[in-house]
This record gives C-alpha cells, sequence and structure tokens, in this order.
C-alpha cells in the first residue's frame, strides 16, 4: 500500500516555483530518504503533504487522503517533527507533551502513561519534571521524537532531524528512526542533506533538485544507475611495474587504467577480475587487493548535481 | 479551540508582566478612588444622587478619575497580551509543531484571542470589584441596583475597549516578526490616539472654522463638531464618550449645543437605557473597530505560510 502518493505537484511562490511536477510514493513500513540542498523544495513538499500549504497544482494522497481537503484527517495520523522544532521553554517536558496530547484529543489520563514511557523511550525519563528551556540541542531533538510518538502516528515525517547535533545524539536519533519503524510499524520520511545518515537508516531515497524528483530508488538501483555499464574495479598490487599497466590495458573488456601510487584503477565493460588476478600474477607481482568500487550516496548525489 | 485556551490563559496569568502591570493599574486606580472618596466625605452636600458612580468619573487632589486612568492605561495591558502572541511561536519554531496538530488554524488563533479577552476580563472586573470594596469602606453605604447595572455597562465598555487593544496587538504580532517592532508599533500607536489626535483634532478645528471668545455660538458649535469628527476616529475617544454616558447619569452628550442647551433644561438622570441610546454609536464604533483589527489578523494569519525558519 502506499502511504504517500503525489502526481505532478506544483507549487509556485510568486513566480518562482518550489516545486516543479513533482511524482513521490512511499511505500507502507519503508523508511524513504528524501534528499536534496538546501531551497531544493524538500520543506516545501513536507508542507503541502501535511495540508499546512496548497499546492498550485498537483494531487496528494496522505494515507488515503487527501490533506488540501481534510488537513484535519491527514494531521490526526501524520506526526511531523519540524526542521528547528520549538517548545514552550517555560513548561516542562511532560507539560509539552500533555498539551500535544490534548491536542489531539487524548485524555489525561490516557495520555499519562503514554507519555512517560514515551519519555523513557527517547531517554529523557529523568528530566521529564524540567523546564525545557534547559534542554540541550540533542535533548530538544530527542523531545521532538518524543513530540511526534505521542499521537501515534501511521506515518512520520522527519525535516533534518540530526541537523546541529554531535555524531553521538545522531547515531542515538537513527536508531530511534529505526526502531520506530521496526517495532511500532511506522512508515517514516526523512528530509535531510546529511548524505552517510540517511544512507545508513533510509530503505529508498528520492533526490530533489531544483524542485524535481531526480532519481528515485533504493541504493544499489541507484548505485547501479550511477555507474552506468561501466564498473570501476580498485586493485592494489606490491611492486607496479609499467609492463603490468600496458599488460592490463590490452586486456578483453577493459577500457581505461590508471595508476595512482600503489594502487591501480581499472575501467571495464564486463566482469574481469578473474583476468585481472591471473594478469598481475604473470608478471609476476603480488596482488594485495581486488575490488569493486561501490558507490557512496556521496558519489550518486553529486553525479546529479554536477551532471 | 479548548486546549489553546486554557494554555494561553495560564500563560497569560502565569507571566511576571500581566502580574506588574494588573497591580500598577490597580495601585494608581485605588489612589484616585481613594482621593476621590475622601473629598466626597468632606463635602457630601453637592453630590445628589448616584454617589457611588462618583467614585469612578471625578478627580481629585491631582489625580485623574479612575475612568480616564482606564482610558490611559487600559490600552498599555491590553497591547501587553498581544504583541507577541503569534511571533514568539514562530520565533521559537513552536508554531509548525503546532499546526501540525489534528487542529484547526482559526481555532488556534480565536483561542489566544479568547484566552487574552478572558484574562482582561478577569483583571478588569477584579480591579472594578477591588474599588467597589474600597468604595463601600470610604463612603460607608452600598450603591443601589441603578448603579450597580451602571457599573456592569461600564464593565462591558472596558472590555470591548480593552479587547480593542488586545486584536490591535494580536495584529502586530502577526505583522511583524520581531516582537519588538510590534511592541513599538503599539506603543506609537497608543500615544497617538492618546495624545497626539487630541492635538491635531483641536488644530484641524481651528484651521477650519477658527473661533475667538466672542464667536458667534454657531461657530463654537462647528468647530467643535469638526473636533469630535476627527476625534471620534480614536477609541480613545468613544471609550471615555461611551463610559461617561453610562458612569454620569445625567450626561446627554460631549458637543456644545448639548452644554448649551443643558443650562437651560433641568439636568435629571436618565435611565441605562437612555444613556446607552445617547453612546449607541459610539459603542457600535468601538466594537467594529475590535472586529475589523481582529478580522485583519485573522485574514493575515490564514493566508500565512507556516515555516519554522
Amino acid at each position: 500500500m502506499l502511504v504517500v502518493e503525489a502526481q505532478d505537484l506544483v507549487k509556485r511562490y510568486n513566480g518562482v516555483q518550489a516545486v516543479r511536477n513533482l511524482n513521490l510514493e512511499i511505500r507502507e513500513g519503508e523508511i524513504y530518504g528524501l534528499l536534496g540542498p538546501n531551497g531544493s523544495g524538500k520543506t516545501t513538499t513536507i508542507l503541502i503533504l501535511l495540508g499546512l500549504t496548497e499546492p498550485t497544482a498537483g494531487e496528494v494522497q496522505v494515507c488515503g487522503r487527501d490533506p488540501t481537503r481534510n488537513p484535519i484527517a491527514v494531521k490526526r495520523l501524520v506526526g511531523y517533527l519540524p526542521e528547528n522544532v520549538g517548545f514552550y521553554d517555560d513548561l516542562t517536558a511532560q507539560e509539552n507533551l500533555r498539551l500535544v496530547a490534548r491536542l489531539n484529543k487524548i485524555s489525561d489520563r490516557r495520555s499519562k502513561d503514554r507519555i512517560d514511557e514515551i519519555l523513557e523511550q527517547v531517554g529523557l525519563a529523568e528530566v521529564a519534571r524540567r523546564a525545557v528551556r534547559t534542554f540541550s540541542r540533542g535533548m530538544l531533538q530527542r523531545l521532538g521524537i518524543a513530540d511526534v510518538l505521542t499521537k501515534d502516528p501511521s506515518f512520520v515525517i522527519l525535516d533534518e532531524p540530526t541537523a546541529g547535533i554531535d555524531p553521538e545524539g545522531a547515531t542515538q536519533i537513527l536508531d530511534m528512526i529505526v526502531g520506530m519503524r521496526n517495532k511500532q510499524g511506522m512508515t517514516i520520511m526523512l528530509a535531510s542533506h546529511l548524505l552517510h545518515q540517511v544512507q545508513r537508516v533510509c530503505d529508498r531515497v528520492g533526490i530533489l533538485h531544483r524542485g524535481q524528483l531526480v532519481a528515485q530508488g533504493s541504493l544499489d538501483e541507484l548505485s547501479a544507475e550511477t555507474a552506468g555499464e561501466d564498473q570501476e574495479l580498485e586493485v592494489r598490487v606490491a611492486g607496479i611495474v609499467p609492463e603490468l599497466i600496458s599488460h592490463l590495458q590490452f586486456l578483453e573488456g577493459v577500457s581505461e587504467v590508471e595508476s595512482m601510487g600503489d594502487r591501480l584503477r581499472i575501467r571495464c565493460r564486463e566482469d574481469v577480475q578473474g583476468r585481472i588476478a591471473r594478469a598481475v600474477m604473470d608478471v609476476g607481482a603480488e596482488l594485495l587487493e581486488l575490488r569493486r568500487r561501490s558507490y557512496t550516496l556521496e558519489d550518486i548525489y553529486l553525479r546529479y548535481f554536477q551532471g | 479551540m479548548n486546549v489553546v485556551f486554557w494554555k494561553e490563559l495560564a500563560d497569560h496569568f502565569g507571566s511576571k508582566r500581566f502580574i506588574i502591570f494588573f497591580f500598577l493599574i490597580l495601585i494608581v486606580a485605588g489612589a484616585s478612588v481613594y482621593l476621590a472618596g475622601q473629598a466626597l466625605r468632606e463635602n457630601p452636600e453637592g453630590t445628589g444622587s448616584f454617589v457611588f458612580l462618583k467614585l469612578f468619573t471625578s478627580s481629585s487632589g491631582g489625580l485623574p478619575s479612575f475612568f480616564s486612568f482606564i482610558a490611559f492605561f487600559g490600552p498599555l495591558i491590553g497591547v501587553l497580551l498581544g504583541f507577541d502572541a503569534v511571533n514568539r511561536e514562530f520565533n521559537r519554531g513552536t508554531v509548525s509543531r503546532v499546526l501540525a496538530q489534528p487542529i484547526y488554524r482559526h481555532s488556534w488563533i480565536n483561542g489566544k484571542f479568547l484566552a487574552g479577552l478572558a484574562a482582561l476580563g478577569l483583571a478588569l472586573a477584579g480591579i472594578i470589584l477591588i474599588i467597589f470594596g474600597l468604595g463601600l469602606f470610604a463612603l460607608g453605604f452600598a450603591p443601589d441596583g441603578g448603579e450597580l447595572s451602571r457599573m456592569a455597562a461600564f464593565f462591558v465598555i472596558g472590555l470591548i475597549y480593552l479587547g480593542f487593544w488586545l486584536s490591535l496587538g494580536i495584529l502586530f504580532s502577526i505583522v511583524f516578526r520581531q516582537a519588538a517592532s510590534s511592541a513599538l508599533t503599539s506603543i506609537a500607536l497608543w500615544l497617538f490616539f492618546t495624545l497626539f489626535l487630541y492635538m491635531i483634532a483641536g488644530l484641524i478645528a481651528d484651521q477650519v472654522a477658527p473661533v475667538r471668545l466672542d464667536s458667534a455660538p454657531e461657530v463654537w458649535t462647528h468647530h467643535e463638531h469638526i473636533r469630535d469628527l476627527i476625534l471620534r476616529f480614536s477609541p480613545v475617544a468613544l471609550f471615555e464618550e461611551a463610559t461617561s454616558a453610562v458612569l454620569i447619569p445625567s450626561y446627554r452628550g460631549l458637543g456644545v449645543a448639548e452644554l448649551l442647551t443643558q443650562a437651560q433644561v433641568p439636568t435629571n438622570p436618565l435611565p441605562l437605557g437612555q444613556s446607552f441610546l445617547i453612546v449607541w454609536p459610539q459603542l457600535v464604533g468601538l466594537i467594529a473597530l475590535t472586529s475589523i483589527c481582529f478580522a485583519i489578523s485573522y485574514i493575515i494569519f490564514m493566508r500565512r505560510e507556516i515555516r519554522s525558519t
């Protein structure tokens, strides 16, 4: 089942197109990463999904409901953690969450245990009764996660949940996000520009560039797409001799050999790992390492923004 | 809306500035009523009927009367509750979090306005009741039904008046991103209405219909008419006229025409209904100003983009 289904979304602000013909599909139970540099339309897309802003054109369905026509029904099911989330800083963590519960029409009696449980889950149980004003950035972000969980949503949208947080805090938050999907079965959409973090947790990613989705798919799919038909191998050899390079260059399937210190980078049209290994032995050199170069999200990302 | 209302109300009563202003007005108003009461006790002959109401309207010992204090300071407390109502939430980043909850946008802004109004109402009622008690103590007798109903009417008019300033504050809190600019603009407007407009009205009236001491009554009437016309754009003037009529039963109106005829007509107190008739236009004007202010804030807010950054 599709949790989000957007077709040809357009959002124009005074003539500037923030979102252009966006097509987006998010499946139930997945962690979807929406990637893009600042100003690429991530937040605008999120606001449209929540019904906080109206699209200029296009159709959206979130959890089977139309956020433009029925924002309340969507907001009942969708949890949203905005970028730079803020709390009422003279209230305690507990009181802030209770307020959210009340806004969701959850009675204090029912929300009480749930709030304690959630604060425990995000590791804020000890400071539950402290004014939020005293919280650090990382604690605020965790409280933001707790805030989203309070209404027990089926779909969660997180906007830059790890921005401005130290690596340890970021790891904790990413673990929480994975836990939310695995234990509570939530579908999660993560908007971020921090690639390695997205790479760690997301099942599928979509890359947004100037309001358009330029690529979408799992990391493997995108990686294969980036590599195209060519493959790149990295070979580490003890004692590289010019003879070896020229030998490799004439191997069947190899299109280019590049020498970088004790490494060789070989571009090839088919899988030639076996042939290369033999060629190295033939010239009497010692093969230390032979691996296919895999593409990180960063490579994929850069490809779209450079080309 | 309920949830927003109670949260905002709790915030108001917990906020230091509200408490400070409440006591400031209470002390000043108390002093003015106390002095008025003393003057009344020393000179009981000239008082006539509705003695209790005189506590609110007579000035003595250099202090202005209670209701002119409300006319002057009321705006400050109204603006105080409103000027950062919305931009504070934007600056703190709470607005997108709250509006992502299943509530309508208008119930959020309505809740804020009503909570402010309720806080003002409770404060005003508190001040009036304390003054009332002080009056009982100072004068030694209780007000009659007529006086009570006129005080209730005063409360309602006062609340509408404070509501205007509250909605003005909220309007500026939506228009301006910075709480400081919103506060300064509100205060500028307050000074304009309480001080400058009176001067400007006088100046314009002098220009349009110049008068000398020996001018004919018609010229004087024309002069005053123009002055009133300009003044009635100000909620402060509207409030002063409306409360004068309600608190001074023999009040027939402000203009020179009324003053001139008053010399010939016996100034018997009017029934409350008749007093209301005199100031009905002023009351409607006050309510209209409040509604317009709130409607503008409402429209701007409904169209405002909700972003935390």
